[in-house]
């Protein structure tokens, strides 16, 4: 990863050739893995496809699932700029779902758009709060941000369990759940608002957080590459010690894009909570916030990737569930087969295939040279 | 005195399946001591021990064979390892995301691979007694010599003995590492590699090659730990079945500062903060009120964190670990 090292292949190749290289051998193996199971894998990634995006309702569905992973992508994205693994982030939007919850049935039957302005912000305070801790104690007690935010994860399932059963469950549901929102309060679905020009969304939960998910991506790129602070983080993550002569607080520059980190991943509660659920659930994160780590590392960490890859993991958990029902041989599990591999070959193995590349165009150059 | 007793033969069952519930632990804490002792960080050890889990049931459940389950677990694991090992050693890949992969890998592939054999929502087949690990019959005539039902007894026959071999195991295995990192020529450079890898190099001998060791220890460590799990403790694989032990041995870990006695002493506690949990369930305490279940379940990541964040002592793991080695420069 020297800088010399990285100079010796054109930007095309470095920022689109790797990349895509890295992903086709994640899902060849998952299509090997498919074939094992005794499955047609080229048939299997049809049927995803046409389950994901061949109709309205899927199309819903798919970026319904993509507006959840817009929101922890870019959080996990946010904090690798700082130089900052956040594996919290499941945890940050589980309190941002206590936030939610809180301010929903505060203001139970008064109209969505009063509430939604309050549950959006309750979202990320609670969230952003939750990643305070493990922040602050790496910015300036040097503990492991890493182990931290893991405990914090199954401290924020804990405090759930907890609140959901003895506190705020609503008493005698079969599951730990609160009571039902008042349907005024609740996000409208965009099945509702679309129905009358002639765009059927079937039964899916898709609504407004959809857009709020897009703006959130524009912020982050704002943020990251035309402000101060968004220099600052960069600066902080690439190298602390040059930050520090630049001027640069790194565990102040930390301690905040971990906020923000945890504010963008408790955004995902709205479109949970809020949006489809109307309730808060135990587990409602589902992965969602480990799925961001895939989505961060297959986006390069950028905010446009960082969709796009949101939309792919959308149409695979989209798809994924259409191609259960089908081959049932194929059960979800796949998907989280398929996470793993992108998160090891675009993470862990990103660069398997530098050398052979280099080596490649360096034969080229000097074939080049020696014609010339 | 009679209170003692009475206290004692109160606690022995207790301290028993304390004992019983850190296995595991144990295990998987010993597995991330040697990993990162080398060097390479692993928060793949729950991915590693649900892998190990998954393959003991199935082997154990084909081959009517509790030791079949073991090796299968020991190779699943291994395997597992060595990616983690090619893609932090060989690789210089980021080892935390190489753990997360690996953690994600196995938590699919069991439940994928298991609906696929058999069919029953990601579990492996019922085990028979005679394809488990069950308890010793280890007496050894101490009860009786103890007095059968006074409380020194009850402590011996529910909380020293009749255990499982693998339970020995791991006890067995805290002395074994100590004694193999400390008091040996392969210890000691194994833990220089982990603290000041250019100095190993300098002398000569491969660092790649004592980081892959260390992984294969960690790996067969974490195959024990996956066996226990589902040939000891329960009589098959369920689906998600670690349940995050991983993350608690990882705890451990930090807690024990990278110590193989300090690795037993706190796994032994979670163990029984497990234990008491379990025995205090709507049990009120005198004094204090019912203490809801979940207090117990959070102490062991609380105290991790306070502990990272120095407020009680320092935990600071070995200087090289995280960072792959390069040897230019």
């Amino acid at each position: 990863m020297s800088p010399s090292s990285r100079r010796e292949l054109p930007a095309l190749v470095d920022y689109a050739l790797i990349p895509l290289l890295n992903l086709a051998v994640a899902f060849l193996i998952a299509g090997l893995v498919v074939l094992a199971i005794g499955e047609n894998p080229l048939e299997a990634v049809a049927i995803m496809m046409r389950g994901a995006l061949g109709y309205p309702e899927g199309i819903g569905f798919t970026l319904y699932y993509a507006t959840d992973f817009v929101f922890t992508g870019l959080a996990v994205a946010v904090a690798f700029h700082a130089g900052l693994f956040n594996i919290g982030a499941e945890g940050q939007a589980t309190l941002g779902g206590l936030g939610v919850a809180l301010v929903c049935l505060t203001f139970d039957g008064a109209p969505w758009w009063l509430v939604f302005p309050f549950a959006l912000a309750a979202s990320m305070l609670f969230a952003a709060g939750w990643a305070f801790v493990p922040a602050w104690t790496q910015a300036r007690r040097g503990s492991h941000i890493v182990i931290t935010t893991i405990m914090f994860n199954y401290l924020a399932a804990t405090l759930m369990v907890w609140l959901l059963v003895e506190v705020m469950g609503k008493p005698g549901a079969m599951s730990p759940e609160t009571r039902t929102f008042a349907e005024a309060t609740r996000l409208p679905f965009l099945r509702d608002t679309l129905a009358p020009f002639g765009i059927d969304l079937g039964q899916s939960p898709l609504n407004p957080m959809v857009i709020v998910a897009g703006l959130a991506a524009v912020f982050v790129w704002i943020l990251i590459w035309r402000t101060r602070l968004g220099f600052e983080i960069r600066t902080v993550g690439k190298n602390p010690t040059a930050a520090v002569y630049a001027g640069i607080d790194p565990g102040q520059v930390v301690i905040v894009a971990m906020l923000i980190s945890g504010a963008l991943a408790g955004l995902l509660a709205v479109n949970e909570v809020m949006g489809t659920q109307h309730r808060l659930l135990l587990e409602f994160v589902a992965g969602a916030g480990f799925v961001g780590i895939a989505v961060a590392l297959m986006g390069r960490s950028h905010p446009f990737g960082v969709v796009l890859a949101a939309v792919l993991f959308g149409i695979l958990y989209q798809g994924g569930a259409e191609l259960a029902f089908d081959k049932p041989k194929i059960s979800r599990d796949m998907i989280v087969v398929i996470q793993a591999l992108v998160i090891l070959f675009a993470g862990a193995l990103e660069h398997m295939f530098r050398p052979a590349l280099i080596a490649l165009f360096d034969r080229r150059r000097a074939l080049a040279g020696g014609a010339a | 005195m009679t209170d003692d007793a009475g206290f004692l033969v109160l606690a022995a069952p207790v301290l028993g399946s304390g004992l019983r519930l850190a296995v595991p632990l144990l295990f998987a804490c010993l597995a991330g001591l040697w990993s990162e002792r080398s060097g390479v960080v692993d928060i793949g050890l729950e991915g590693k021990m649900l892998a190990a889990a998954f393959a003991a049931g199935a082997a154990a459940a084909t081959w009517h064979s509790p030791w079949a389950g073991l090796m299968a677990g020991m190779a699943a694991s291994v395997a597992l390892a060595l990616v983690h090992g090619f893609a932090s050693i060989s690789q210089r890949g980021n080892q935390i995301v190489s753990g997360t992969a690996i953690n994600f890998l196995a938590a699919g592939l069991t439940v994928l691979l298991g609906q696929v054999w058999y069919g029953q929502g990601g579990r492996t087949p019922q085990l028979e007694a005679g394809e488990r690990f069950l308890g010793l019959d280890l007496d050894l005539g101490i009860a009786r010599l103890l007095g059968e039902t006074s409380g020194l007894g009850q402590i011996w026959s529910e909380a020293i003995a009749g255990h499982n071999i693998l339970v020995y195991g791991a006890l067995a295995a805290v002395p074994i590492t100590w004694w193999i990192l400390w008091r040996t020529r392969f210890g000691l450079r194994l833990r220089a590699v982990g603290d000041n890898p250019q100095a190993v190099d300098t002398a000569g001998v491969s660092v790649a090659g004592l980081r892959y060791r260390a992984v294969i220890v960690c790996g067969v460590l974490c195959g024990c730990a996956g066996t226990y799990l589902s040939v000891a403790q329960s009589a098959g694989f369920v689906r998600d079945m670690t349940a995050g032990k991983g993350f608690i041995a990882l705890a451990a870990l930090v807690f024990a500062k990278w110590k193989p006695f300090n690795a037993l002493a706190a796994c032994l506690l979670f163990g029984l903060l497990d234990a008491v949990a379990i025995r205090l369930q709507g049990t009120p305490i005198p004094g204090v009120g019912t203490v809801p279940v979940q207090v117990f379940q959070a102490l062991p990541y609380l105290l991790t964190v306070v502990l990272l964040a120095g407020f009680i002592g320092r935990s600071i793991p070995p200087k090289a670990s995280g960072i792959p080695y390069t040897k230019d420069r």
